[in-house]
């Protein structure tokens, strides 16, 4: 397989069966992802962008169509064919996820969350304690916080929580979903240094952006979504 | 594809009825059933042709309906009941080869006693609710062929510290002790033999959220530190949410969706699993 990700023809629908009704959220999605690549998504509110990523990170099952990503443990796969111990493996190791509301694991501190993500990695707890407070540092999150909830944290806060957690994995490929729609300008630079430095690192991504003038200079390709179709790519 | 890595449990085809059946509801389309049970003979088709995997230091999920079969499908994999028919293999024992449910009653207690850890969805099933609370942790250590008293008490208050039941109240007995308590010593016990095993029925139903939320943090920490492979009975989405990597989905006895924990939440599938989401919204 020549690139990471290569989707064809995806399409995906919802039938709510106490409504009697079907919602057509994306269809005949065609996305090429190149190692290292990092391809931007853009589209109005309710156009389907958010679908496709869940789609690849399998937390939503298509109807039709193939997403291939080359699996470093399992070569190329088919996300739609793959078991749900194997999406969860690649979770653990290669494919990370920003989601677009700040979910945060319930009652699983700042500090346990980072540092169980790098024991899922394979490292000693010794280790992995010591990697995750050199981690917290970096992405700025005061000390104070690092035991406590972060469903107590502001959105900025959690939202770097979450890039941290996502990115201690060096993922192969990193999913983001709006990473910088509710943050301030200041915030917004910190991540997208953070996304510069995963680019750097050899991270492919695919986002999400609202605002994709800001991250413009370092998209390689971008999509425009409108009503679950990709209209212009550039 | 190949599987990269081996299931600890596999349970195949598992059936449990209540009830001799009758030639109306042992019809492969029986008519007769109202939800899991015959209309003409009365039996109750507790679990119908449930299967799984378990994996090592997984968390499964499993949600159903009041009455759908979560208490009996344990029930049945503790050999607390007779199993009507089906398979269950642990990787660990004989390598995965014999099925459980043929072993003998002796090695069915080999079995319970050093492969399985369980809590009852009611304490008083899983306790000897007079006996004091270290006593019910040795009674298990003792079953598991431990004899020494020294090394059984140093064990016992270990694992009930862990819990978070005082040590000084070790010598009390659950009855005297609050729900969520009674609980933990529950825990205590199904994890006194180190079981790489743990059957979890409903561990939270009935407690105050604070209580809840003692006991799972300590599930979860087990998880981590101990990577025990764990089945999580809980009609509560909440828990699941916060504990199973994968979930399955029970109605009527039978396993009607299965999946990621995130994919049923977020994209279920059958009616009763839209209806059970949504209720939750
Ligand atoms: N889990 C779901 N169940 C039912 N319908 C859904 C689900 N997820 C998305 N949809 C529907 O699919 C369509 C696309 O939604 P999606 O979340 O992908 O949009 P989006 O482009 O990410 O929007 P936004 O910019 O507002 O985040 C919408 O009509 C939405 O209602
Ligand atoms: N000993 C028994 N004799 C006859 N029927 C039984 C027996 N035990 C359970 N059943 C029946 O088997 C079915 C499954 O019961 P079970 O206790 O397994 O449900 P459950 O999913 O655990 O429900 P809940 O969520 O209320 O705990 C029910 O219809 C119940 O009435
Ligand atoms: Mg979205
Ligand atoms: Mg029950
Ligand atoms: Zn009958």
């Amino acid at each position: 397989m020549e690139n990471l990700l290569e989707i064809r023809e995806l399409s995906k629908s919802f039938t709510l069966h106490n409504l009697g009704k079907n919602v057509h959220a994306v269809s005949g999605i065609d996305i090429r992802l190149g190692e290292g690549d990092f391809v931007g998504i853009t589209g109005k509110s309710g156009s389907g962008k958010s679908t496709i990523l869940k789609c690849i990170f399998g937390t939503y099952r298509l109807q039709q169509g193939s997403i291939w990503y080359n699996s470093k443990k399992f070569g190329p796969l088919n996300i739609a064919e793959a078991t749900n111990r194997q999406m969860i493996y690649l979770r653990k190791h290669e494919i990370g996820y920003v989601s677009q509301f700040l979910t945060v694991m319930p009652r699983t501190t700042a500090r346990q969350l980072v540092k169980q993500a790098i024991v899922e990695m394979g490292r000693d707890q010794v280790h992995a304690e010591k990697e995750t407070e050199q981690i917290l540092s970096h992405f700025e999150l005061d000390p104070e916080l690092w035991d406590s909830y972060p469903a107590t944290f502001s959105g900025g806060e959690k939202l770097r929580l979450n890039i941290a957690r996502a990115m201690v994995k060096k993922p192969r490929l990193l999913l983001l979903d709006e990473p910088t729609a509710s943050l301030d300008y200041e915030s917004k630079i910190k991540v997208k240094i953070l996304i510069e430095q995963l680019m750097h690192g050899g991270t492919s991504m695919l986002g999400i952006f609202h605002d994709l003038e800001f991250m413009n200079n370092l998209c390689d390709r971008e999509y425009n979504m409108q009503n679950g179709v990709f209209t212009l790519s550039h | 594809m190949t599987e990269f890595e081996v299931p600890v449990l596999s349970i195949k085809n598992l059936n449990k009825q209540f009830g001799p059946g009758c030639d109306h509801c042992r019809n492969p389309e029986p008519l007769t059933l109202i939800k899991n049970y015959c209309s003409v003979c009365g039996t109750v088709y507790a679990c119908r042709d449930v299967s799984f995997d378990v994996y090592p230091g997984e968390v499964l999920g499993i949600v159903g309906e009041s009455g759908s079969g979560k208490s009996t499908l344990m029930q049945c994999l503790y050999f607390d009941q007779e199993t009507t028919s089906g398979e269950a293999y642990i990787s660990s024992y004989q390598n995965g080869l014999n099925n459980l449910f043929e072993e003998s009653s002796q090695q069915k207690r080999y079995i319970r006693n050093h492969l399985m850890g369980k809590v009852y969805q009611n304490p008083l099933s899983g306790l000897r609710i007079d006996f004091s609370s270290i006593g019910n942790i040795a009674e298990k250590l003792i079953a598991a062929g431990s004899r020494n008293v020294g090394m059984m008490e140093d064990r016992g208050s270990e694992l009930l510290s862990k819990v978070n039941i005082p040590v000084h109240r070790r010598k009390e007995a659950p009855k005297n002790f609050s729900g969520g308590m009674q609980q933990r010593v529950q825990i205590a016990k199904a994890l006194s033999n180190q079981p790489p095993i743990l059957l979890l029925d409903e561990v939270t139903t009935g407690l105050d959220l604070s209580v809840q939320a003692s006991v799972l943090d300590l599930i979860k920490s087990l998880q981590r530190e101990m990577n025990i492979s764990i089945v999580l009975v809980s009609h509560d989405l909440g828990v699941i949410r916060m504990l199973a990597d994968r979930t399955l989905v029970m109605l009527e006895g039978q396993v009607i969706e299965q999946g990621l924990t995130d994919q049923i939440l977020e994209d279920p599938q059958a009616p009763f699993t839209q209806s059970l989401v949504h209720s939750l919204l």
